[in-house]
């Protein structure tokens, strides 16, 4: 099963707006999930009888819950602000990556159904009624949106791709088109308690695993305690961070910042997962279900404080959603933001000198941050605007003496998707993934030449694997990409405080 | 989608991996590898076995870090790294080597 060759873009002093390419990305398809899966899931196994309709009726069930989405398909006025925001265009030049566009695939089966206009004369108004080659294209290009929200950084109105490409995906699940990558995660997160799988027993011996590591390498011996009862604190990690590189050495940060400030603390293996897969689908009941096991398991283990690990996504839907979706919180310790970001807990422990950092332990790094877009767009941290941009990188420079920006157009805010978000990790969407980490592989190789930069932090596990895979690509060296909390980890002067 | 052994027909997913895990053999691991244009050699094999013997415990294959502290112990220090683990598994430790094992692919956000 040879991989079929990616073209990898070549990249310039400058990023370019490319000129349209018609159908660039119209081939990669991700593969469809099967009727057992779609199952697990509660959705139809495959395309039901009248589905045509059914998706009528399901856009008009969504039109009646979300009034966003509604405000969202009619005002949008062409302006073309958006156009060449998205990372997806800008590394392809295929038009229906230009955010309007997507959401006219959408767009134009509203018009047709819910206005006057395209009922009365859907020609003049691109109405379109739901057919075959309709559907393709949404599968196609509703997998090609990584719900980053750039585009809405741009638009004058506000509109929220996302929620478009959201509601598409429910859509398409619900007439029984799912997505075979984000489905079998949700159903694992669902079942097994993480998107990986990962039983307690295999959790317990990779901590086992990362202890004796600690210990060799160091002499404390740190602890990364799993389902503590009565702990003080329940750290909630993507899973990946037990598994992957160099996910894994963020996870040993933080254990050693745990340790350092003494706190008490624990992993869950009941909820042995940050990352909610179900908000990509817009499938508020597989959200839902994924939140309350972090409800559940912060109740079983009488915990005081919820702290979420380095994963984008979870903390968009951790800071935004985690209330209404599995709250009241009422039985935590008030004094603490809930949840908690552990940026948010590693700088204060930094501000208030409980974390002794030698910056030199860093030294062969020259560091960037990538800023990860659901973090920068869809959430904060801390008490101040910007907290999401400032307290990584007031730890960053905490930890080491070498740090530079990339081009401001190309961070805090303003970031790109790492090309991997939203359900696009997955390998048959390579090409894909390749031309939306362009524009920031082109914001990267700038601050490589200019100031040396060997070093990219990223605090999300989607970020982390998607660079792992794709700097090769583009003639970059895979360890360039870090956790975070890894450079935190190499700066800690474990026993300084003991 | 099914591999071809000596006149059965084993299924796999649409990238190679088996949906049966049962079905693996030696054999059908040469195969899958022949597929992938990578010959198998001893280290390949010795990587093989210990991530079938990790998944008959925990059902899972193992973190790349586990794996690396593996290979580490059997062929020594210069080979516990992941790059050793990509030059033997071009298309990664964790999947190539999962699916030549005929382990299912390991899944999220890695």
């Amino acid at each position: 099963m040879a991989q079929s060759q990616t073209t990898i873009p070549v990249l310039e002093e400058h990023l370019p707006i490319p000129a349209v390419a018609e159908g660039a990305l119209s081939e990669p398809r991700s593969f469809v999930a099967k009727p057992e899966l779609q199952a697990k899931l509660g959705f139809p196994g495959e395309l039901v009888p009248d589905w045509e309709k059914k998706a009528v009726d399901k856009l008009e069930e969504l039109l009646g819950k979300y009034r966003g989405l509604r405000v969202y398909l009619d005002i949008c006025v062409k302006c073309g602000a958006c156009t060449d925001k998205c990372q997806f265009f800008l590394g392809s030049g295929d038009p229906k990556n230009m955010p309007a566009a997507r959401a006219d695939l959408l767009r134009s089966l509203y018009r047709k159904h819910f206005t006057p206009g395209g009922r009365l004369a859907p020609d003049l108004v691109g109405a379109k009624p739901m057919t075959e080659a309709m559907l393709e294209e949404w599968y196609t290009y509703y997998h090609q949106c990584s719900q980053c929200r750039r585009c809405s950084l741009a638009c004058p109105y506000g509109i929220d791709t996302a929620e478009i490409s959201m509601a598409a995906r429910e859509i398409m699940d619900c007439i029984g088109r799912g997505q075979k990558y984000t489905n079998e995660i949700i159903a694992k997160a669902l079942e097994i308690g993480n998107n990986l799988g990962m039983k307690p027993p295999v959790i317990r011996n990779t901590l086992e695993g990362v202890e004796e590591d600690v210990e060799d390498d160091t002499g404390v011996a740190v602890k990364y305690p799993l389902d503590v009862e009565g702990a003080d604190i329940m750290l909630v990690v993507p899973s990946a961070d037990f598994f992957a590189e160099p996910h894994i050495e963020g996870l040993i940060g933080y254990g050693k910042v745990f340790h350092q400030a003494g706190l008490s603390w624990t992993l869950s293996s009941y909820a042995s997962e940050a990352g909610n897969f179900g908000m990509f689908i817009g499938s508020y009941e597989n959200m839902h279900a994924i939140s309350n096991r972090i409800r559940k398991a912060a109740l079983d283990l009488g915990v005081k404080r919820i702290v979420f690990g380095e994963c984008g996504h979870a903390w968009r839907v951790a800071y935004s959603f985690l209330n209404t979706l599995a709250g009241p919180w009422d039985f935590l310790d008030p004094r603490y933001p809930v949840p908690q970001h552990i940026c948010e807990l590693t700088l204060d422990l930094i501000e208030r000198g409980a974390l002794s950092l030698d910056r030199s332990a860093n030294d062969e790094r020259v560091v960037t941050m990538h800023d990860s877009c659901n973090i920068a767009r869809a959430s904060r941290m801390g008490t101040r605007p910007g907290g999401q941009f400032d307290i990584p990188r007031a730890i960053i420079r905490a930890s080491c003496n070498k740090f530079y920006d990339m081009h401001p157009d190309t961070i805090r805010e303003k970031t790109f998707c790492c090309g991997g978000g939203g359900g696009l990790l997955t390998d048959e969407l390579i090409p894909v993934r390749v031309a939306g980490a362009k524009p920031r592989m082109q914001a990267m190789k700038q601050v490589m030449d200019r100031h040396g930069v060997n070093t990219m932090v990223a605090i999300c596990a989607i970020c982390k694997s998607q660079f792992t895979k794709i700097l090769p690509m583009y003639g970059f060296d895979s360890d360039m990409i870090v956790s975070l909390h890894q450079l935190v980890g190499n700066a800690i002067q474990l026993g300084a405080k003991e | 989608m099914a591999y071809e052994l000596n006149g059965k027909t084993i299924e796999h997913d649409e990238e190679g991996y088996l949906t049966d895990i049962n079905e693996w053999s030696q054999e059908l691991a040469e195969l899958i590898a022949k597929a992938d244009e990578l010959p198998l050699t001893n280290e390949h094999w010795e990587v093989i076995n210990f991530l079938r013997e990790y998944y008959n415990e925990y059902q899972i294959a193992p973190a790349i870090r586990v794996l690396v502290k593996a290979v580490k112990k059997q062929f020594g220090e210069e080979k516990g790294n992941n790059k050793y683990l990509y030059e033997l598994f071009p298309y990664g430790p964790a999947k190539q080597a999962c699916k030549i094992a005929g382990l299912p692919k390991p899944t999220g956000c890695i």
